[in-house]
């Protein structure tokens, strides 16, 4: 997979003589082609047949521990060093670069078959005054194509024209960016003009000068020249590679970029490798062992050195040494055959046995049925298959709101009509019942245009509705007029609405369900079916909304010609402006408010007012003036608008759910119960952000203190973080205290994370944050936000996003992971430790650029406290058990180099010891890293305190790692000592010799696979049948082969590489031998188990605790409890919670927005293409929070 | 990693999930299949250390293992071991002078005798060994200097040795047969034992020199090469003999089944010893009848004609005669060991239970909230 990446980072930043800017004519193919520009053959598969195999190797030996062992197989060649025979070496490097060549081969195999797919998809293209037919392959820039409905973009192009009106084209950009709402695109009308007309297209010879080949999706700068004129391009222009068009007949376009020079494939290569922080300290380690490997192999180089001049120069009557080489200059070889012969400390299968572990970790994460949804048949994705482990260390987890906590979802739940509250359903004593999916809900089949989704469950707002109370009738027909939403109607009664915000389709759709549909408009009316009768509205105004106003109203005159203003806002705006008569109604209507919020709903206030039609014409006359003029239009209109939303008579008020996610509360109560913070960055209001984190038991109100940060200046943030850091603790000192967490690298400082009583929530908003993120005050906010359970930064531009995640990751040696659905979440998703994409909700962008994905957050829970405690546990016993048996099977030559003169003999046999990592201990450790688990995933969900070592690196750090070795240590001097003890000057039953070097071998090699064996079992909690079978499998391979090898047979075949023949059968039928192999394995596991033992008795671990209630429960654990969610009472007023943006309002009146077909082409369109522009802007654009932050 | 790069195929639009159950029924539902393995589930034994596993086991080990001991103990205690060192490092060693001036190329023999008695008498088959000390017979260049193929008969082989016996590969230009360090340094000391009667006669005793290789070595790994003629001397034609040694290996013993490559003196030589000291199999001194022991109390002497140098390396040399056992030779170490380890383990137990009962409470999850 690395290569797979570095490929692209290869390919996508090919160095090429740099284009300061690109030139082009439509169709003159030859000045094109004289430009040499890359045509559209895509090309993302990096081998041929014959390139592979060099390649390839290039490739894998850049690795550093490829290249490790490369340098190890040199050192075995060379006769004076090689202690150990090639082979060694040869067959696990052999294995490891099959495997990854298969892997690299087959990936790239894939990869050319999409590429030709892709390649040899059809296109029209505009050759020689006909269109043709032809391959994507073969178009080249300043070729025109014509694209069709629903077809993919093939290169970068600059729009010419289209089927559509004002020739705007339709694109999905999904593929782009992930936002799957549509976007307009619209030519300039100088091209549009050709239309369809092959001949002016083949004889348009217009010039492009724009900007190179770069990765930027949102921004184009060009001017094209036609007929000596000058028109600027802009991304307004141009389709891009990638997207889809829609809803468009057809479209003529010019080639810009194509190919690799695409701004799709321009982006692919940005990739930043994650590594976990076990892959670091592993890191450290590695570098750690190869010192410690240099000074061991000086050790015994000195060793030898001395051994040589004393013991070597008398010895030369029976073992001369070779000419030239004296005591120094053996100690010198010696060195380098100690190299050979300890490497093992760094095995080469420990890469490769890593990468299976986190595979097969990610594959259980895939194949999670309880972190499957049904509702979208999503399954739970591992994308990123390396950072398994990391999952079990999460220390801080940064949540988007929208779509994530979430549903984007908003329903109509409840309202107050002329002091009347509605949406409660009450059992026959009067007491409120809790609304559940049992709930019996209002029937509405009485009107055959409601929608059947909707869901209402008190009776009496329907009875209200029928028996005509004015107030209730009032109420809805302002909802069914007073909003921007577009209806669609494809077929007769259904009907699809097209809302700009979801509260707004929510009540428009409630208004539907009660009798008042809104069926369709144009840009002067608005035709509604009250209780079954059609009525069409004149729309006279609509006065927008913006984030000063916070309250939208419309003016309309009904077909009796009544002129009403209809006006919906928040509470504390609308309340101004109503007449002093409904001062008893505002009561009322605020107590129910109040009691709205107090549930966590969105709440909005409706109020209407007839007109005077003379005052009005005289107004209407006004509004015309102020809205053309130039000077001051805004402020102008405001107050016009100010003027006619006075004395209006109050209606109610509507309370709309935005529905959390199944499970968001419990999900949060799990993770802060596992230690784990909690962060909310979103685009969204403070008012909405806090209103969601009560919901979701975020903040609560028995909290010590909710802070809310938002203040205009630096100095201001500063002093109410300040403030807030000093409530919680008085005594916290003003300079933090910074801890340098290396001394090698001094740029990483560490802040200590600081303790507080109580509970504390921040809430701080874009704009502060702002400041805070600046350099200066950073600490302090973190200092701050540290010590609150509970963080929620509203208004955050992605970037900041991003900027808080990398702000975490700087000060505090934590893991993190943010979660989100959007494509304003990807650069935080990108920022943290582990990303998570929500998927299924607002299309793919979060999804592609994450390393985990599902449909609900609530499966959050599970991925950490099982799938990532679990890979963490898994990962951390095999890193110990691998250093263990390594290092013990290692440091027994080290022993042995005092009794062989240092002569770098080994201990075992040379195919013991090329085998002993690749098959004899690989599957077991493998079985128990890939099946190992405490206790079972219903313990884990149930006892979150679990997930805590993870997060403070209990498992593995370099304090383990220290024990590993010393653990080692101690095996090895037993594995060595007890043989050499047991065996000394002794003899076979029959007289014959055992105490010779192969039968020694033998002894120590079978001690020492018993003794790891056993020491996995001791390790291994979890023994599935898997497990017995591959420990019971290996100790049996291990004997079979050893037989087979030191066979007859074998020897006869191969008689050097076999020289141990019949040692086996000779020494293995000696009680001696049992008894020291059973005295070895017994003596170096007694010490471990008396350790856990006694660690068990005297300071027990959460885990150990656990383990042993779940010894003792032995029954089943009652199925967890899925707490109702506790109604809280307060006195929280929730704020005006209208998710809108500004400017709809003029596309309505312009009808630009509204659906082709509703209304006849051309009318409606009579304002400059200029305005309609700047009208067009106002629409969603690519990213949402974009849009969010502009407000 | 991979999915963030550019794919061709996220581009068509089939990226997984984006589309949901729109796909229609035909679709097959990406619900991951219910089995015990994909859902980690798989039926296991959970062990955890508790008292009631880890006391016993400790109890159990120790109780089996001082039993174990003490047999092993008796066993190595019962079994007769005699030692002699004849290195004649010391002037008052018998063996001193021929220590001294010594040669390899000596023509005439230097022999001298070591007396010594028996106070108990060796019943059943005696053992004799010869023991070097300090000799590095597990050295890597040592170890490696052999070459297997040329020993188990192969005849080009024989003709062209392996490069790892340098410099015992030829000689004079004639390949060295048996080739390398390990053949070169053959141990050819000559011991003779002789019981002296107390009515003063010297009966030798018979000592037997065949079956003290392993079984395997004298009939698989070492082989004499097979050629036209069925002379030894004929297929040897052409070598030449290890350096330091006196005769070709034709010529090291009168009986056809125990010359050249698969004279058992040189199988045992060959296997080289794991540790610097060591002993190997000399000869056996078979029990005759079953009423007098093998080697009755009294005086013997021991004849040795002197060839091997240990002097300049400060080796030693040892004759050692024993009886065995079941177990080997004689070797107190296992026994001791067993004795040590049972106990220790039966200490531990105690300690450990004791513990148990002051501290056992903290394990249990009293403490525990949910």
């Amino acid at each position: 997979m690395d290569s797979v990446m570095s490929f692209f980072g290869l390919d996508c930043t090919k160095k090429k003589e740099k284009e300061e800017e690109r030139h082009l004519r439509a169709n003159d193919r030859e000045l094109n082609l004289s430009y040499k520009y890359a045509t559209n053959a895509i090309k993302t598969s990096k081998y041929n047949l014959f390139t592979f195999l060099p390649l390839n190797l290039f490739e894998q030996f850049q690795r550093i521990a490829n290249a490790y062992f490369l340098f190890l197989l040199i050192l075995q060649v060379i006769p004076a060093i090689s202690s150990l025979s090639w082979f060694t070496t040869v067959v696990p490097l052999v294995l490891v670069l099959l495997v990854t060549a298969v892997k690299d081969a087959s990936d790239d195999f894939n990869r050319r078959k999409t590429d030709r797919q892709v390649n040899n998809r059809r296109v029209s293209v505009l050759v020689s005054g006909e269109l043709r037919s032809e391959k994507w392959m073969d178009v080249q820039v300043g070729d025109i194509i014509k694209l069709e409905n629903n077809k993919f973009v093939a290169a970068d192009l600059l729009l010419l024209s289209s089927s559509e009106p004002l020739n705007l084209v339709y694109i999905e950009t999904a593929e782009l960016d992930g936002e799957t709402n549509l976007k307009v695109k619209q030519a300039l009308t100088v091209t549009g003009e050709m239309g369809d007309c092959i001949e002016k297209l083949a004889a348009f010879n217009g010039e492009v000068h724009c900007e190179p080949p770069n990765n930027r999706l949102d921004k184009f700068t060009g001017t094209l020249t036609f007929r000596d004129q000058k028109y600027a391009l802009d991304n307004e222009r141009i389709l891009l590679r990638g997207c889809t068009l829609r809803n468009t007949e057809w479209c003529f376009g010019l080639v810009i970029f194509a190919g690799p020079e695409t701004k799709l494939m321009q982006n692919c290569g940005k990739t930043t490798f994650k590594r976990t922080s076990i892959d670091h300290l592993m890191n450290v380690l590695v570098l750690f062992i190869f010192g410690f490997l240099a000074f061991m192999c000086t050790v015994l180089a000195i060793g030898n050195g001395i051994w040589e001049f004393q013991e070597g120069s008398v010895f030369t009557a029976f073992l001369p040494r070779p000419d030239g080489v004296d005591a120094s200059f053996s100690a010198f070889l010696t060195f380098w055959s100690y190299v050979i012969i300890l490497n093992t400390v760094v095995p080469i299968s420990l890469y490769v046995s890593v990468e299976i572990i986190r595979l097969g970790n990610s594959f259980y994460i895939d194949w999670d049925r309880k972190m499957y949804y049904p509702r979208s048949d999503t399954p739970a994705e591992a994308r990123t298959t390396t950072l398994n482990e990391e999952l079990g260390q999460i220390k801080y987890v940064f949540s988007d709101k929208t779509g994530t906590l979430t549903q984007n979802i908003m329903t109509f739940n409840k309202c107050s009509i002329s002091g009347k509250s509605y949406g409660d359903v009450f059992n026959f004593a009067g007491q409120r019942l809790e609304i559940t999916e049992k709930t019996e809900k209002v029937d509405f089949s009485y009107n055959p245009l409601a929608d059947p989704k909707f869901s209402f469950h008190d009776h009496s707002l329907v009875e209200a509705v029928k028996l005509e109370a004015p107030e209730v009738h009032n109420f809805f027909r302002l909802l069914a007029l007073c909003h921007t939403v577009m209806a669609e109607e494809k077929e007769e009664g259904n009907l699809l609405y097209q809302a700009q915000s979801p509260d707004e389709g929510a009540l428009v759709t409630a208004a539907r369900n009660f009798g008042f549909v809104f069926r369709s408009r144009t840009p002067e009316t608005i035709t509604i079916v009250e209780m079954g009768v059609q009525k069409s509205y004149e729309l006279l105004a609509i006065l927008d909304f913006n984030n000063v106003r916070k309250r939208m109203s419309v003016i309309v005159q009904s077909p009796e010609g009544k002129l009403s203003l209809y006006c919906k806002g928040a509470d504390t705006i609308v309340y101004e402006r109503l007449h002093p008569s409904c001062s008893k109604l505002m009561d009322v209507t605020t107590e129910h408010l109040n009691e709205f919020a107090g549930e966590g709903l969105r709440t909005l206030v409706l109020a209407h007012k007839n007109l005077d039609e003379d005052y009005f014409r005289e107004w209407s006359t006004r509004h015309h003036m102020a809205s053309t003029t130039l000077e001051d239009r805004e402020e102008r209109l405001d107050e016009l608008y100010e003027e006619i939303e006075k004395d209006l008579l109050l209606l109610g008020a509507t309370a709309i759910e935005d529905k959390l996610q199944d499970g968001v509360p419990q999900t949060i109560e799990q993770l802060s119960k596992a230690n784990i913070k909690i962060w909310v960055l979103t685009g969204d209001k403070q008012e909405t952000a806090e209103n969601i984190g009560y919901s979701c038991n975020m903040l609560r109100e028995e909290m010590t203190d909710v802070f809310i940060i938002s203040a205009d200046t630096p100095q201001e943030v500063h002093e109410e973080l300040r403030n807030a850091r000093k409530k919680m603790k008085p005594e916290s000192e003003d300079e933090p205290t910074i801890i340098q967490r290396g001394i090698l690298d001094k740029k990483s400082k560490m802040l200590p994370d600081e303790t507080v009583d109580g509970e504390y929530g921040l809430v701080i908003n874009g704009h502060s944050l702002a400041y805070a993120l600046d350099k200066s005050l950073e600490q302090e906010l973190l200092r701050t936000a540290c010590m609150c359970k509970t963080v929620i930064c509203c208004r955050v531009t992605p970037l900041q996003k991003a900027q808080v995640v990398e702000l975490v990751k700087k000060y505090k040696q934590a893991v993190t992971l943010a979660i989100g659905d959007g494509a304003n979440d990807v650069s935080m998703i990108k920022a943290a430790h582990i990303g998570v994409g929500i998927s299924g909700q607002e299309g793919m962008q979060a999804v592609l650029s994450s390393d985990f994905s599902f449909a609900q957050f609530r499966y959050l829970q599970r991925l950490l406290l099982v799938h990532g405690r679990w890979s963490y546990l898994r990962m951390c016993k095999f890193l110990r058990y691998f250093f263990y048996k390594n290092f013990t099977f290692t440091f027994v030559h080290f022993w042995y180099a005092f009794f062989c003169g240092f002569s770098a003999q080994t201990v075992y046999d040379e195919w013991f010891i090329t085998v002993y990592n690749l098959v004899y201990t690989a599957l077991p450790v493998l079985g128990m890293s890939l099946f190992d688990q405490d206790v079972n995933d219903r313990w884990s969900v149930q006892f979150p305190q679990l997930y805590s070592p993870g997060q403070l690196n209990k498992y593995f750090s370099k304090t383990a790692f220290f024990k590993c070795v010393l653990h080692s240590c101690y095996s090895s001097l037993v594995l060595f000592f007890i043989p050499y003890a047991a065996m000394y000057d002794t003899v076979r039953d029959d007289g014959r010799d055992i105490a010779d070097y192969q039968s020694f071998a033998l002894l120590a090699q079978t001690c020492l696979l018993i003794t790891v064996c056993v020491q996995l079992g001791l390790d291994t909690s979890y023994w599935t049948a898997v497990n017995q079978f591959f420990l019971w499998g290996s100790l049996a391979v291990y004997f079979a082969i050893t037989f087979t090898m030191y066979s007859n047979g074998m020897y006869l075949i191969f008689t050097a590489s076999f020289p141990f023949i019949g040692t086996a059968r000779n020494s293995l039928n000696q009680p001696n031998v049992w008894l020291t192999i059973l005295l070895t394995s017994i003596l170096c596991v007694l010490p471990v188990v008396a350790y856990r033992f006694l660690l068990i008795q005297l300071c027990p671990t959460i885990n150990d605790k656990v383990r042993f209630k779940v010894r003792q429960a032995k029954v089943a654990l009652p199925p967890p409890s899925f707490r109702t969610r506790l109604r809280r009472r307060s006195s929280r007023r929730s704020g005006y919670a209208f998710s809108h943006a500004q400017g709809y309002g003029d596309l309505v009146t312009s009808g630009k927005y509204l659906q082709r077909g509703a209304i006849s082409r051309g009318r409606g369109f009579s304002s400059s293409i200029q305005q309609r522009s700047g009208a067009l802007q106002e629409m969603p654009q690519m990213y949402r929070a974009v849009k969010d932050a502009s407000q | 990693v991979m999915a963030s790069g550019y794919s061709a195929k996220e581009e068509d639009g089939h990226h997984s999930g984006a589309l949901g159950p729109a796909g229609g029924a035909a679709v097959r539902s990406r619900k991951p299949d219910n089995t015990a393995f994909k859902q980690q589930r798989l039926p296991a034994w959970q062990p955890i250390l508790t008292a009631g596993t880890v006391l016993p086991a400790f109890f159990i080990i120790g109780l089996l293992f001082i039993p174990i001991g003490i047999g092993l103990y008796v066993t190595s205690n019962n079994i007769r071991e005699l030692q002699i060192d004849y290195t004649g490092t010391e002037s008052s060693s018998p063996c001193f002078a021929c220590s001294q001036n010594y040669s390899w190329n000596m023509t005439t023999p230097c022999v001298c005798s070591v007396s010594f008695s028996l106070d108990q008498p060796f019943e059943s088959n005696v053992f004799m060994y010869y023991g070097l000390s300090n000799f590095y017979q597990n050295h890597r260049r040592y170890v490696k200097s052999r070459d297997d193929s040329q020993l188990n008969g192969n005849l080009n082989s024989l003709k062209e040795p392996s490069k790892e016996c340098e410099p015992y590969r030829t000689n004079d230009g004639k390949p060295i047969a048996p080739c390398g360090a390990i053949a070169n340094s053959l141990f050819n000391d000559t011991l003779a034992l002789y019981y002296n009667d107390p009515n003063g006669t010297e009966t030798q005793i018979q000592l037997v020199k065949r079956g003290i290789a392993w079984w395997t070595d004298k009939h698989v790994k070492f082989r004499n090469p097979v050629g036209d003629d069925s002379n030894l001397t004929a297929i040897f034609q052409g070598t030449a003999k290890p350096v330091n040694w006196q005769k070709p290996v034709y010529e090291l013993d009168s009986d056809p089944e125990n010359n050249g490559f698969i004279n058992e003196d040189l199988i045992v030589w060959m296997r080289t010893a794991a540790l610097p000291t060591f002993r190997k199999l000399y000869r056996i001194i078979e029990k005759n009848s079953s009423t007098s022991p093998t080697l009755p109390r009294g005086n013997y002497t021991l004849k040795i004609t002197y060839n091997y140098p240990v002097r300049s390396f400060e080796g030693r040399k040892r004759m050692i005669l024993s009886t065995i056992s079941w177990m080997g030779g004689k070797n107190p170490f296992l026994g001791i060991a067993y004795i040590t380890v049972g106990s220790i383990c039966f200490f531990l137990g105690v300690v450990l239970l004791i513990i148990h009962h002051k501290y056992g409470s903290r394990s249990s999850s009293a403490d525990l909230t949910h």
